[in-house]
């Protein structure tokens, strides 16, 4: 870690009256980034030396690299955002550091055994894809300076959201394990709904600050219930036809109850009305029941929820095997390298978590539940903090967002919800799924920096200047 | 391969890292709640925040000024002060103004927190009704009905 501690030109404190210092804590996010590295690097070395041994050659450059990577971050972070909240970084790199342990654990199983995760080097790849949601992090900080004139680009961004979510749908070539969700190119396949994901949450945000009232205040009260006027209803009624045909023409149950989830919950906090998680559970339940109905991949996959073993060697099996990985861990695990979390198909990316538990068990599954709480929670403190409507709305869509994807997530792994091929937050094997929640990061910790922003304290840039082509230099 | 007794470290080391880490972020949650906010600290007086900075012993004795009770006086310890009419309070008031459980001083790392404990008339530090946890500078007057504290150091 090169981050200077207390450089004169980094400390904002510097800039401040002296009676109203407040505290920045980017000391702390250094010190608890420090500790996150640690983690990584000892779960890296764990893993090398109960394998093999010894520990492996490429250690010192993943180290390395690792290190280097949040000591970017954190420098960024101090320059852009210096009053952000200090425990959204460590808690993302705590996250990414145990995915690229159990990738880089995984890769030398396949070595091994062969099996079921062909023998590829995948932790290598991951860790680039680091890099680049790293830049795409940076990339945010620097260009969105203030979260407010985001919402100026709403109605863009929704385009550029439902192109993005429409896209493989229309273009060939764009299956992989049946769902529909790739978009490929060269030797690489993206996975544009995960950035259609944040558009769409940036939209709901500003939509909703925008009508809020008329939805939450034109209402019939029945059975205790305030209910929406008819006409109100159809923002709600457009999102779940998306998250419909999304279902119909992209075969991807994730994606849309993702979406459909984070409207339904976004559409509540906006307008405090009890009636739109109501309506949100019966048309979920009337969606769900056509599909169950209609599509014989929802079928399988209720089928094999409510009894895995029955179907064991067929749609089963993915499920059996993650349950079994899940047994062997226990309360305290096999210790790392000590499992065979190879046996669960994919256990790169969709059952990453089956890999922790069979290794780490128990307690080390729960403290990765934890760490994504906090993470949760730092994103709706910011959300109760922040002044403004828009913000608000945005960083409670965007940590509420995260939250649901762990939930069911970690509800297909473990038997609790149907298995729906959503990626676990940067634990999980894919570029997109960690770039674009890099992306979302950046957003919460931009928010986040104007929500503890002390009243007096000026900003990085001045808010109305942010069009201005020409830097100003405060005196 | 690696003894056994190793492995064992490294199985339970590691578990215990990552809850240490936990608790670390848990520590910076807890400091986050009650170290001071950057809306809440920006909210208090001057004389608070000066009083703050200056820092050393903190206020020992909590005083009535005025009210039925006035002149009382509590030595103030680590545990925190629950005042209103109910048998239990550590002040207990006789105040038809006041609520059963009124307000709560409490103690973190030597400064003095008041907070309302949802009482029906309210509890104003200076002229300010409190809604969350507000520092408490020393001489600054609370007032609960018709009584009113000051902290003296």
């Amino acid at each position: 870690m090169a981050a200077p501690v207390n450089g004169p030109g980094t400390d904002p404190r510097a800039a401040l009256a002296p009676g109203a210092a407040v505290p920045t804590r980017r000391g702390t996010e250094l010190l608890l980034l420090g500790f996150a590295v640690l983690i990584t690097l000892a779960a890296h070395l764990i893993i090398d030396i109960t394998v093999t041994g010894s520990p492996g050659t490429e250690m010192v450059t993943f180290g390395v690299w690792f290190s280097a990577l949040w000591g970017v971050a954190h420098v960024v972070v101090r320059r852009f955002a210096p009053y952000a909240d200090p425990l959204l970084l460590p808690c993302v790199a705590v996250l990414s550091g145990l995915g690229l342990s159990m990738i880089h654990r995984l890769d030398i199983a396949g070595e091994q055994f062969g099996g079921n995760g062909a023998a590829s080097v995948d932790a290598p790849v991951q860790l680039v894809w680091a890099t680049v949601g790293l830049v795409l992090f940076i990339a945010v900080l620097v260009i969105v300076r203030d979260h407010r004139a985001l919402s100026r680009f709403a109605y863009t961004l929704a385009l550029v959201g439902l192109v993005l979510l429409a896209l493989p749908a229309v273009l060939p070539n764009s299956e992989i394990n049946g769902a529909k969700l790739w978009i490929r190119f060269g030797g690489f396949s993206i996975q544009p709904g995960e950035f259609a994901k944040i558009c769409l949450i940036v939209f709901f945000a500003a939509y909703l600050v925008d009508k809020r009232d008329v939805l939450a205040l034109a209402s019939r009260r029945v059975l205790r219930l305030e209910l929406p006027r008819g006409r109100d209803l159809g923002p709600v009624l457009l999102a779940w036809v998306a998250s419909i045909l999304v279902l119909v023409f992209e075969r991807d149950l994730g994606s849309s109850l993702l979406l459909f989830g984070i409207f339904v919950v976004m559409l509540y906090v906006a307008t405090e009305r009890a009636s739109w998680l109501v309506i949100g559970l019966l048309l979920f339940a009337g969606g769900a029941f056509v599909a169950y109905q209609l599509f014989g991949h929802v079928r399988v996959r209720v089928d094999t929820w409510l009894d895995p073993f029955a179907y064991a060697d067929t749609g089963g099996y993915q499920v059996v095997q993650s349950l079994f990985s899940l047994g062997t861990g226990g309360l305290f695990g096999a210790g790392l390298g000590g499992g065979r979390p190879d046996q669960v198909p994919v256990a790169k990316s969709d059952f990453i978590a089956a890999a922790i538990g069979e290794e780490l068990g128990l307690f080390g599954l729960v403290a990765m539940i934890v760490i994504y709480l906090v993470l949760v929670e730092r994103g709706l403190r910011t959300s109760l903090v922040v002044r403004d409507g828009f913000g608000k709305l945005l960083a409670a869509g965007l940590a509420f967002s995260l939250a649901w994807q762990v939930f069911v997530v970690l509800g297909g792994v473990t038997g609790l919800l149907p298995l729906t091929g959503l990626t676990t937050p940067f634990l999980a094997y894919g570029g997109s799924s960690l770039v674009a929640n890099f992306g979302l990061v950046a957003l919460l910790v931009r928010i986040s920096d104007a929500a503890r922003r002390p009243a007096g304290a000026a900003a990085t840039t001045p808010p109305k200047l942010t069009d201005a082509p020409t830097e100003v230099v405060q005196p | 391969m690696t003894a056994e007794i190793v492995l064992q470290a490294f199985r339970f080391g590691f578990l215990l890292l990552l809850w240490l880490f936990v608790f670390a972020a848990f520590r910076v949650v807890r400091a986050d709640l009650f170290g001071g906010r950057a809306g809440r600290v920006a909210s208090v007086p001057p004389r608070a925040a000066a009083a703050r900075k200056r820092g050393g012993r903190g206020p020992r004795h909590l005083v009535v000024t005025a009210g039925p009770l006035s002149g009382t006086r509590i030595t103030l310890g680590e545990q925190a002060i629950l005042i209103g009419r109910a048998d239990d309070s550590t002040l207990v008031l006789t105040d038809d103004f006041a609520s059963s459980r009124h307000a709560r001083l409490t103690n973190r790392g030597g400064q003095w927190y008041v907070e309302d404990l949802g009482s029906t008339n309210g509890t104003y530090l200076d002229q300010q009704r409190v809604q969350g946890p507000l520092l408490v500078a020393p001489g600054q007057p609370i007032r609960i009905g018709q009584t009113v504290l000051e902290l003296r150091s």
